[in-house]
């Protein structure tokens, strides 16, 4: 690749240091190593520079300057994105957000926190818990990963079915646009005027606008929280148990689902007391006032029956409610303990095609002579299905790649996508052609262009040109490759 | 594509290559809304039906121009509701027009999974832009991030961005319970109250506060809506007729002949001060008032409490009855625009003057 103009000379490098701090901006390979990927590792690229602004000013100067020299930006949150929307471009600048970490106001009466985008998904719950209140989307891996992260790619969690995505708790963004212009989106007051250009910010991968400040609604804490652990003789039954929770008219907490394969995977490492006999197990969680609570516990164990549990368990104490969800929570580091590599895939499919999904997925499992354990966010249709295989073997790759692809094409023809909660980024680029018409894709761009006009902010993510749309792909992660590999996931 | 979808495509392109505006349409029940409509007529009442419902998939499909009465029917057999409980302002209403007004009822400010505005349970759409091309954005999933949510943003659009084809909406059970409290209270004890009820885990899922009397609707299992009445107190009444009166603004209230401005606040906003009695919705965060005085002074007021004022009814919409954008976000506004109706001819004017 020709290097772009702004790099020959000092001039840029010089003009971007007199606008950050003194150990604002990284320019050494050696110190450049640790922003080379984010939580997918597979993809690996070093940046020109790395920026570490500490002030909104000093973002927007940053931006301005990029922009001035059309030099590519990627924004970084704390790097636990799992599907490469961090990758750094070869011609770019890295911009971290991870110094603007500052919790700028929790309201308790107006039930809102107001905080920089730096800040760790668990710290708002934190500062808001004195109140009797939190912030709802808990993606599994909350510890680590920033609000900032979670803005980007519309982030979930084990509760989104009652609580809502990211989208759903964002009321405000400020931000800057490629060009470094401070901009506003949505508002403390509902029905921001203009079109809603929220939703789009939400998700965008950090191609849209640089985001500065995130105000979010926090909701009351829940006095108390149970989950009923049900097993099933094949999970076609789970499945169907699954709808008809929600035929019933139970909105829960939480809606989990482990089959065969993952309950042996998880069990012997987390001991969460899962039914080695059954053939799919579910966990289905109920939350609020105590009477609330025993009530909707009560309608949920009836419609599991009938639905044909063959065996049901109601966490007795919040100690057992915690060891249920550790197992579902560790079905990731049980993985990379039981084979060499695995895929991971994010499709979502209707809820009711579950069973068929499955029974695809075990023909497929066949076929290319691989395992398959399955985990998900059975309430919502959002698959997990883990593909074991040997990252040491060519042939073992090449199938899993296969399987992987197949998979996502499923999801796509079964009425879903290839993506319910990981981001599209540099992983699922060419997948995008399976799930979307050229006109639409010409769209996305089309948009792209509205926002960023130059197509500076984080270019080649999440859209593919027509050119492209012939591979196939997936997200492929060994322990050895994946960052933050002890972090509990999805 | 069916004859309907390919006659309204062809319209729209033929329209495009004339530059020649179009106003399109569904049940009208909305043309008071917005600036004002102009353009040849572009009826959305061939593209009709419901697509597609799975009750326990809790999502429809249906085409822009189905009547939200023949949806709503649909889902009150099956138990379900739109949560967003949208007003239909007069017979007709469609789902197109529902989305592309963007307007939620009471239920939006509602504790649990039901809180929401349109855009919030928008799933997908489809939707023909100013070229005439047929676009597809987000799906029939709860959980989609592949593409930038194009579908959302068309809540509240007034299809500016393009025809609204179909769209599909995450519908929700209806509450086992309902029930309905009344309390005497003014103004500042009301606002102050509905924030510190929200706070506190209760199954609120409408208030109106008017004439110096708060009314709240509770909604949820049997248990959390007798613990909250138990907790909130107050004189219960049989509420059904009176929310859907809310809904529709139907109560005597909405009958004033000033021109009838919406403000929207953040929570903790106190009273608006303008001289005339206000209708609050939403804890706090809905004003309705009638007033005469000039824009700039409703507009003033409104955002010096952080929120901003639209000119619901009545009045002189040449103006404007939308609050300006900041410049930054007026230059996004017009470029998408261009992007997706580069001609202009799709409801010219009906957001912003400027396009």
């Amino acid at each position: 690749m020709n290097s772009l103009p702004a790099w020959s000379g000092g001039e840029f490098l010089e003009g971007l240091r007199a606008r950050l701090p003194d150990d604002g901006l990284l320019v050494d390979p050696e110190q450049l190593r640790p922003y080379e990927s984010d939580g997918l590792t597979l993809y690996r690229q070093l940046p020109r520079a790395v920026t570490l602004p500490a002030t909104v000013t000093e973002v927007a100067a940053v931006l301005d300057w990029c922009h001035r020299h059309d030099v590519p930006v990627v924004p970084r949150g704390a790097g636990t994105g799992l599907s490469g929307g961090a990758l750094p471009h070869a011609e770019g600048v890295v911009l971290s957000l991870a110094r603007l970490d500052r919790i700028i106001e929790v309201d308790p009466l107006a039930r809102t926190a107001t905080v920089q985008p730096g800040v760790r998904n668990l710290s708002i719950s934190e500062a808001a818990r004195s109140h009797g209140l939190y912030y709802a989307p808990d993606p599994s891996s909350q510890v680590a990963c920033s609000i900032g992260g979670n803005v980007a790619e519309n982030s979930g969690g084990v509760h989104c079915l009652k609580y809502g995505l990211t989208l759903h708790n964002v009321l405000r963004l400020r931000g800057l646009t490629v060009a470094g212009e401070p901009v506003e989106f949505g508002g403390l007051a509902p029905d921001a005027p203009g079109l809603d250009l929220l939703p789009l910010v939400v998700g965008s991968e950090g191609m849209l606008a640089v985001v500065t400040e995130v105000t979010v609604r926090l909701v009351p804490v829940p006095h108390l929280a149970r989950c009923i652990m049900a097993s099933f003789a094949s999970v076609e039954t789970a499945g169907d148990a699954v709808a008809a929770v929600v035929a019933a008219g139970i909105i829960p907490a939480g809606l989990e689902m482990l089959d065969r394969a993952a309950i042996q995977l998880v069990e012997p490492f987390a001991r969460a007391g899962y039914d080695l006999q059954a053939e799919a197990v579910l966990l289905c969680e109920s939350d609020g006032t105590e009477a609330e609570v025993v009530e909707e516990i009560g309608r949920m164990s009836e419609v599991l029956t009938a639905a044909g549990a063959i065996r049901l368990q109601v966490s007795a104490d919040e100690a057992e409610r915690l060891r249920f969800w550790a197992g579902r929570k560790n079905a990731f580091p049980a993985a990379g303990r039981a084979a060499p590599a695995y895929y991971c895939m994010d499709g979502t499919i209707p809820r009711r095609h579950l069973g068929r999904m499955l029974r695809a997925i075990q023909a497929m499992e066949r076929r290319h002579g691989l395992r398959c354990p399955n985990v998900f966010h059975a309430g919502d249709g959002n698959l997990h299905p883990l593909i074991l295989f040997d990252d040491g073997d060519p042939d073992s790759v090449a199938r899993a790649e296969a399987f992987g692809a197949e998979i996502l094409a499923e999801s796509v023809r079964l009425g879903g996508t290839i993506t319910g909660e990981h981001g599209v980024g540099v992983e699922k680029i060419d997948q995008m052609c399976q799930q979307f018409d050229d006109d639409t894709r010409e769209a996305f761009f089309a948009v792209k262009r509205a926002f960023d006009p130059a197509g500076t902010l984080n270019p080649g993510k999440a859209i593919p040109t027509l050119h492209r749309c012939a591979e196939l792909g997936g997200m492929r992660v060994t322990g050895e490759r994946q960052a933050f590999a002890e972090l509990p996931r999805f | 594509m069916s004859p309907a979808l390919a006659q309204a495509v062809e319209c729209i392109r033929d329209a495009a290559a004339e530059r020649r505006p179009l106003c399109i349409r569904g049940g009208g029940t909305k043309d008071f809304y917005g600036n004002a409509p102009r353009g040849a007529l572009l009826a959305t009442g061939s593209l009709c039906g419901i697509v597609e419902h799975q009750p326990s998939e809790l999502v429809l499909t249906a085409l822009g121009g189905t009547p939200l009465e023949d949806i709503e029917a649909t889902l009150l057999e099956h138990g379900q509701m739109l949560a967003f409980e949208p007003p239909h302002f007069g017979p007709g209403a469609t789902l197109g027009g529902c989305v592309a007004a963007g307007l939620a009822g009471p239920r939006r400010a509602s504790s649990g999974p039901s809180h929401g505005g349109v855009r919030d349970f928008v799933l997908g759409a489809r939707l023909v832009d100013g070229s005439g091309r047929l676009l597809r954005f987000g799906g029939t999933v709860m959980k989609n991030v592949a593409g930038y949510d194009v579908s959302r943003a068309l809540a509240g659009s007034l299809g500016i961005l393009g025809l609204i084809v179909e769209v599909s909406l995450k519908v929700l059970p209806r509450p086992a319970v309902e029930a309905s409290l009344r309390l005497e209270m003014d103004l500042e004890a009301a606002l102050d109250r509905l924030q510190r009820w929200a706070g506190r885990a209760l199954p609120i899922s409408a208030s109106a506060w008017v004439g110096g009397c708060l009314n709240l609707r509770l909604s949820g299992s049997s248990s959390a809506v007798a613990e909250g009445m138990a907790e909130i107190g107050g004189e219960g009444f049989a509420g059904e007729s009176f929310w859907s009166d809310v809904r529709e603004q139907r109560l005597p209230f909405f009958s004033g002949q000033a021109p009838l401005w919406r403000v929207a606040l953040p929570a903790r906003a106190p009273g608006l001060d303008l001289g005339r009695e206000e209708f609050i919705e939403w804890n706090g965060m809905l004003r309705w008032i009638h007033s005469d005085r000039p824009p700039e002074v409703v507009r003033a007021r409104a955002e010096a409490l952080g929120g901003h004022a639209t000119l619901f009814r009545g009045g002189d919409r040449s103006c404007g009855v939308f609050h300006p954008l900041q410049p930054a976000l007026l230059d996004i506004h017009r470029r998408l625009k261009a992007e997706f109706d580069p001609a202009g001819i799709l409801n010219p004017g009906r957001l912003y003057a400027e396009f």
